[in-house]
């Protein structure tokens, strides 16, 4: 972070001296320049071009150089669903301000609003883009701030809609306060590294609200993710941090709040899971440290498949949720220690804020509705008490030994 | 049939076995409330109590209320009322008193803790409703036991088993149904089934509020479109007014035939 | 005036009514008599309309009864069982049931006459088996109706009750009014029985006076000859 920090500062001297010496043309109607493509071929690196308001038809507008595209209000550019419609390969740029719409599907294309490749020092921002396929994509670049942008699509299938923000082979990448909806994945991250994505909105999204495949040590906080297919997938990758999120709502028979598959060490914390079908889907996860969560009202808080190992769960909320835990393992590697559960209905009577009896999360109806889904209907029955309780008395299909043996009696407090 | 309400409201409201009804129902609002001042989750204790105790009290008093005033029913027979007012007289006189027990009883420590101006204020609403339809529902099975029994204790009897039935044995059943055919489509048919029970169908009714993002999670078609859209709410409230409907008609239909 | 035409009433496999036929002319008092299970409170009821018969006729004042509740505000009935909401008062109950008959009634006399003022804001519940039928016969004779028909009118009454009963019944005889007595009490049917009709195994076994009964049976005493009607049945 640091290095990345201290880079941009050192780019951002560096731009202003160059600064000095470029010059600001302007496109519009009666202006020199009626085309940006125009205006940008007679640009000379550290140019700026002041688009003014105005609708230009124009796609595969192509940048080559070091150049900075700023867009007054209502400058419009329609691709008229041509294809890509900038495609810039230059350092040192920066894109702010314009709308862009209706880029055009493809299969066999990865058409974008905007499409970034072997860049370094950018800066994206304040953009609108609507009707893309794909919205703002990146390839193999360094050091690039997508910051701002509202970006939205009108996706139905997965085939035939793209990401908002794709990146791939990237590394040193800062996504933040963009609005992505409507789209098949929100954000999209392969091959990332040390990339943080903070602040942002992400609905809508019929797949993903954020993406990662294969993205090593990297961190998102604070943004929302709010009826998605899921909210987050984090797939195949290490070392990411999860904080202060929101994922709610996020309903559907496939649908998770956060989904985690082949990850390790990673660290979930802060987070609010609200209302989501599954609040977090583990599926052959290790080395997890989950810590002051709070799952609250859904309909699974977690399901766990394959194989888990040494998963830690901590000082975690449970309240409300229809199941707080399902297991379909026989066997128990992970640690629930300190969460407060708010169907335990155990006593304190030496006052030190923790039950004197020990919780088990697993029901047995969870897992009868693992085998028989059909039996979701009766849930809350008295006949589902009557067994989940004989189960809790001798367990014979829920493992012995997931326990949490030190619940504790008041909630946490809220994030902070 | 007015008069008849009238009076035997008016006698019920006074009588015993209100008060101990309408204080338990306090009580309990005002315990939960009190033990754990979270309103979500009294609403779900209170949700199994009125699913599981509401029909069993109703169907008690129901077979207690029949056998004591029937004495009093034979001589209002023998005045120029017609029969079928008689019942349905008594019969909403029992069902309204039992409601309002329930509402006021609930109500007034839900009112106090503020619930009135919180989220859950739809909730506590559908369970009231909820309620006050196994009250009715069940005072009406009540009335059809009795109809058919003249003997006390029999009757007591048919009516735990039928409470017996349909809150515990009839889940077990529907279950162990759904777990040996598994392999079969099933979706239809345990919507159906929980429709045909009016406890599961008020347990379901409720469920669309406290969990629906649970029950999305099933991927049937017929699920999805019966617990994702409106019509879940839709068609269970339709079928319970079918099973208010059914056993009023049964009872008076017995009734009018009956001999005293 | 009631008729009944060809009265049948079974219970499952019981035949407690066969065949019935019965004229019973305006004014008069009529003890039904009977032993156990002879049918008495089941021709009672047949007229009340508390129990549906299976066949048969039966009109009042030459219009059917069957189906039909209007003809029961010309009528008054006295249960054997008196037992009301427990949670109503005295008064209450009088204006209950005052308030579900459109007629007028006349309640005052009769309060006096059975000292009920006492118990007027008591709750029924509180009340002795004898109160209650006092109360009882208080809402039977309020109404001023053609018929009276009374199920054991004596049941719990005090000896002073018992005669303020038998005044009445009496004050009501001369008015004309037609009164259906079932008892089981041979000096009170003696004392107030214009006309005895004698039910046996579900049909009418002798219909007459006082004077004809003892002349059939030869017998100068009311309750022996009854207990001769029934002994020669089984002989």
């Amino acid at each position: 972070m640091l290095i990345n920090r201290y880079l941009l500062i050192i780019s951002l001297l560096f731009y202003t001296v160059l600064y000095s010496a470029a010059s600001t043309t302007e496109v519009c109607e009666s202006c020199d320049y009626n085309s940006i493509q125009d205006a940008v071929d007679n640009a000379i690196s550290g140019d700026t071009i002041i688009i003014k308001a105005g609708v230009y038809k124009e796609f595969a507008i192509r940048i080559e150089k070091e150049i900075h595209l700023i867009g007054e209000e209502n400058s419009i550019i329609d691709g008229e669903n041509n294809g890509t419609i900038i495609n810039v390969s230059a350092e040192n740029f920066s894109i702010k301000g314009l709308t862009i719409k209706n880029v055009g599907i493809s299969y066999t294309k990865d058409y974008a609003a905007i499409l970034v490749s072997r860049s370094k020092y950018f800066t994206i921002e304040n953009n609108i883009l609507r009707n893309v396929f794909f919205g703002i994509l990146i390839e193999k670049s360094k050091y690039g701030l997508i910051r701002n942008n509202d970006i939205s699509s009108s996706a139905t299938h997965e085939a035939s809609s793209g990401n908002g923000v794709h990146l791939w082979h990237c590394s040193r990448m800062r996504i933040e306060q963009n609005k992505v909806s409507n789209l098949r994945d929100g954000i999209y991250l392969e091959f990332v590294e040390n990339s943080s994505i903070s602040n942002n909105e992400s609905s809508d999204n019929i797949r993903y609200g954020l993406h990662f495949m294969f993205s090593n040590n990297d961190e998102y906080f604070k943004n929302e993710f709010r009826n998605n297919g899921a909210g987050v997938a984090v797939m195949f990758s290490k070392i990411i941090k999860m904080h202060h999120n929101t994922f709610h709502l996020n309903w559907g028979p496939a649908s998770y709040g956060l989904l985690l598959k082949e990850i390790t060490d990673a660290d979930i914390e802060n987070n609010l899971f609200e209302k989501n079908t599954i609040g977090i889907n583990i599926d052959g996860c290790s080395r997890i440290n989950y810590t002051n969560n709070h799952f609250v009202q859904n309909g699974w808080a977690i399901k766990f498949h394959g194989g888990c190992y040494e998963n830690i769960f901590e000082l975690n909320n449970f309240i409300h949720n229809s199941f707080d835990l399902s297991y379909s393992s026989r066997l128990n590697d992970n640690k629930f220690e300190g969460n407060y559960w708010s169907d335990y209905n155990g006593y304190d009577l030496d006052k030190d804020g923790i039950g004197d009896v020990p919780y088990r999360p697993v029901r047995l109806f969870s897992y009868v509705v693992n085998k028989t889904p059909e039996t979701l209907v009766l849930l809350r029955s008295l006949f589902v008490d009557i067994i989940n309780f004989s189960e809790k008395v001798s367990p014979v299909f829920t493992p012995e030994n997931l326990i949490d043996n030190k619940p504790i009696m008041i909630r946490i407090n809220d994030r902070n | 049939m007015f008069k008849i309400f009238k009076y035997s409201t008016y006698d019920l409201l006074r009588s015993r076995w209100s008060y101990v009804y309408f204080s338990f129902y306090l009580i309990l609002g005002f315990v939960l409330l009190f033990l754990n001042s979270d309103v979500s989750k009294a609403v779900i204790t209170i949700m199994n109590i009125i699913v599981i105790l509401t029909p069993l009290i109703a169907i008690i008093f129901g077979v207690m209320y029949y056998y004591n005033t029937k004495e009093f029913t034979e001589l209002l027979l023998a005045q120029p009322i017609k029969r079928s007012k008689i019942l349905i007289g008594q019969y909403l006189g029992l069902s309204v008193s039992l409601s309002l027990s329930l509402i006021v009883g609930l109500g007034i420590p839900f009112a106090v803790y503020g619930l009135f101006m919180s989220m859950v204020i739809f909730d506590f609403f559908l369970l009231l409703v909820v309620g006050g339809f196994l009250n009715f529902i069940f005072v009406a099975l009540a009335f059809i036991i009795t109809l058919y029994n003249e003997n006390r204790i029999k009757g007591f009897g048919y009516a735990i088993l039928v409470w017996l039935l349909l809150a515990v044995v009839y889940d077990g059943v529907f279950m162990i149904i759904l777990i040996i055919f598994k392999e079969y489509p099933l979706d239809t048919f345990s919507l159906v089934v929980t429709m045909l029970n009016p406890i599961d169908l008020s347990r379901i009714l409720i469920l669309l509020e406290l969990d629906i993002s649970v029950l999305l999670g099933y991927t049937g078609a017929v699920f999805k479109k019966f617990f994702g859209t409106g019509m879940g709410m839709l068609s269970s409230l339709t079928v319970m007014f079918v099973w208010l409907i059914i056993p009023i008609l049964l009872m008076i239909r017995k009734f009018n035939k009956k001999d005293f | 005036m009631i008729e009944i035409n060809n009265l049948n009433k079974k219970f499952g496999k019981l035949t407690v009514l066969e065949n019935l036929d019965l004229k019973i002319k305006d004014g008069g008092v009529f003890a039904i008599l009977g032993p156990n299970g002879s049918g008495k409170t089941t021709l009672i009821k047949c007229l009340l309309g508390m129990v549906i018969p299976n066949m048969g006729e039966i009109s009042f004042d030459s219009k059917s009864i069957l189906n039909n509740w209007e003809y029961r505000n010309n009528l008054n009935y006295l249960p054997q069982i008196a037992n009301f909401p427990n949670n109503l008062t005295v008064s209450e109950l009088i204006k209950m049931v005052k308030n579900l008959r459109p007629k007028d009634s006349d309640e005052a006399p009769l309060i006096k006459r059975f000292n009920l003022e006492p118990f007027l804001n008591k709750k029924l519940v509180s009340l002795s088996g004898g109160t209650k039928q006092k109360v009882n016969i208080l809402l039977t004779f309020m109404f001023d109706s053609d018929l009276l028909i009374l199920d054991e009118p004596t049941t719990g009454l005090d000896p002073i009750s018992l005669i303020s009963l038998k005044d009445l019944l009496r004050e009501e005889q001369q008015k004309g009014k037609t009164i259906l007595i079932t008892t089981h009490i041979m000096s009170f049917v003696e004392e107030m029985a214009d006309e005895i009709i004698f039910l046996l195994d579900g049909n009418i076994y002798f219909k007459g006076t006082n004077e004809e009964l003892k002349k059939q049976t030869g017998i100068d005493n009311l309750e022996k000859s009854i207990a001769e009607l029934i002994s020669k049945q089984y002989v």
